[in-house]
């Protein structure tokens, strides 16, 4: 796997050298074809080759964030999975949503994820939450050629910040652009191909200093909105058991909502629609 | 001018060096314990002789620092490689082993000066019969140790007391002490055991019973409670753990490389340590 195999059975320098504390840097030098947009791609749009995943909502709370993403996956007019799962930990106090190319994004997931547990373990610390985010910008970019040909992925990003410059202001959420750009947001976000309803939603029940539970009920209706008039976003399917992924950082660290504790949510949300369609 | 000495000399001289630069040094245990395999380092400074590299996998070295780092930093590269391109559940503590052992055996051979230091590689399984022990040496000799191990300064001594007293059914606050009692046997004034405080140590666990990454550090008021020989700490008050960590939690799915501590569903079964 790594390069210049020393016959001595030695690890090879690039393991043992100082150098940094990026695992995507050490992977830049020890195996380069791990690393998402560094492959050759064949001229022209290859957009439909691949499913995309679709949207993805986060909300600011008292005590942190919450983030959730609908299940569906799709490949053209074709849904190409209903119970992807686009919401994962990026490590003990953050979160990572993706949405766009979903092979492109996971890997990109997984890559942000490793790399923020091998910081913290070669240097015995945490990144701020600010690191972390620039080091995700610096990933996304790095992809930007993919995104050119139609294999774009654009994460949203939240987490609790353990040491924040404004003690009101724990809960902290990053958006990001196809070409790397990196912007804060306050209160909620949204990506992905249901985001303009999910944030049109969002806009009109948001308040700051809102609570995590509160915050888990706005977020599932926002992606029900978003599913309501975006053919790429899955609604609560009640039929099959399937409802969004929502997890919270908060202090105690992430939690993904169990089956249970997410049903509940989702059927008093589809409940409500019942009465008035509007929400 | 160079005079001819040969190969059995050349390498006796660079065994008796490498000794000596670690028995100059303070020591450090690496026990089991019914909860997990329990390390504990006399280190009165803030540069770690103990730390993390895996889920399940823990490291302890003495000797110098600046090579012992180095090669923590490649077992944590190697390992994050690995379960990067697998899976995590493929990093054991006998590949990482298996690499060090290659590295300090050429290092050992190569080069002029062989590396000062000795280290343990620890990995915790689901019962104190399944935990590994690997001690390797400066010239790349590894072993596989019987469920506890000294090294570094009076080691001997230190690894007497162990064996006597050893028992894997102890808990936490019993197996610290007799790791704290053994560190303290040797080097006091005219032979008299010292009285080993919490700033004099770093202590670390492997915890069994947790799924995802099984390392936490145990220092300030905890090591207080712990040494004065207070029971089992609430894991929330251990405190001072690289990542303080979150509420364990169950499988987690396929397509994530984050630990399943940071990645669950449901609430793990009580006593569930698989």
């Amino acid at each position: 796997m790594a390069r210049d195999f020393d016959p001595s059975g030695r690890l090879p320098d690039i393991f043992t050298n100082a150098g940094t504390s990026s695992f995507t840097q050490f992977l830049t030098h020890a195996a380069p074809e791990l690393l998402p947009g560094r492959r050759p791609l064949p001229p022209g749009l290859s957009a439909d080759i691949a499913p995309h995943g679709t949207t993805i909502v986060a909300i600011a709370t008292a005590e942190g964030v919450v983030m959730a993403g609908d299940r569906r996956a799709t490949m053209g007019n074709l849904i190409a999975s209903r119970d992807i799962e686009k919401v994962h930990p990026a490590d003990a106090y953050s979160l990572i949503g993706i949405a766009g190319t979903a092979g492109i994004g996971i890997e990109l997931m997984r890559l942000f994820q490793v790399e923020l547990e091998h910081y913290e373990k070669i240097e015995g610390i945490m990144l701020s939450l600010d690191g972390k985010a620039n080091r995700l910008a610096g990933m996304v970019r790095g992809n930007l050629g993919a995104a050119m040909q139609g294999l774009a992925v654009v994460p949203l990003f939240a987490g609790f910040d353990l040491s924040p410059s404004d003690p009101a202001k724990v809960g902290r959420i990053f958006s990001f652009d196809v070409a790397g750009g990196l912007y804060e947001e306050t209160g909620f976000d949204s990506i992905g191909s249901g985001s303009l309803f999910a944030k049109s939603a969002l806009k009109k029940k948001y308040r700051p200093g809102v609570s995590t539970d509160d915050a888990i009920r706005m977020a599932v209706e926002a992606l029900y909105d978003a599913a309501d008039d975006d053919t790429a976003t899955g609604g609560p399917d009640v039929t099959r058991k399937i409802y969004p992924v929502v997890m919270t950082a908060t202090a105690n660290g992430t939690h993904r909502l169990t089956e249970a504790e997410i049903s509940a949510v989702a059927e008093q949300v589809v409940a409500g629609r019942m009465e008035n369609p509007g929400g | 001018m160079q005079f001819y000495a040969s190969p059995e000399q050349v390498q006796r001289d660079r065994s008796e060096y490498a000794r000596k630069g670690i028995a100059r040094g303070r020591s450090a245990v690496v026990l089991t314990y019914e909860g997990g395999i329990l390390l504990v380092a006399e280190n009165i400074t803030t540069l770690r002789k103990i730390s993390e590299i895996y889920d399940k996998i823990g490291f302890a070295a003495v000797g110098r620092y600046n090579e012992f780092e180095n090669l923590r930093r490649a077992g944590v590269r190697m390992a994050d490689l690995n379960g990067y391109s697998y899976d995590r559940r493929d990093v054991t503590g006998r590949g990482l082993a298996n690499a060090f052992t290659q590295t300090l055996g050429a290092i050992f051979t190569e080069t002029q000066k062989p590396y000062e230091v000795e280290i343990c590689i620890a990995q915790v399984g689901s019962a104190p019969e399944s935990d590994e022990l690997y001690r390797i040496t400066y010239d790349g000799s590894v072993m596989d140790e019987p469920g506890f191990m000294a090294m570094g300064g009076q080691a001997e001594a230190i690894s007497n007391v162990l064996r006597e007293r050893h028992d894997v059914s102890a808990d936490l606050t019993a197996a610290l002490a007799l790791a704290a009692e053994a560190l303290g046997s040797v080097g006091g004034e005219n032979g008299q055991p010292r009285k080993l405080e919490a700033k004099q140590l770093e202590v670390a666990v492997l915890d069994r019973r947790r799924k995802g990454r099984a390392f936490r550090r145990i220092a300030g008021a905890a090591l207080i409670t712990l040494l004065q020989g207070g029971k089992d700490v609430p894991e929330k008050e251990l405190g001072d753990v690289d990542a303080a960590p979150p509420p364990p939690a169950g499988d987690k799915p396929t397509v994530s490389a984050a630990s399943v501590d940071t990645e669950g569903a449901e609430e793990p079964a009580e006593g569930d340590a698989s």
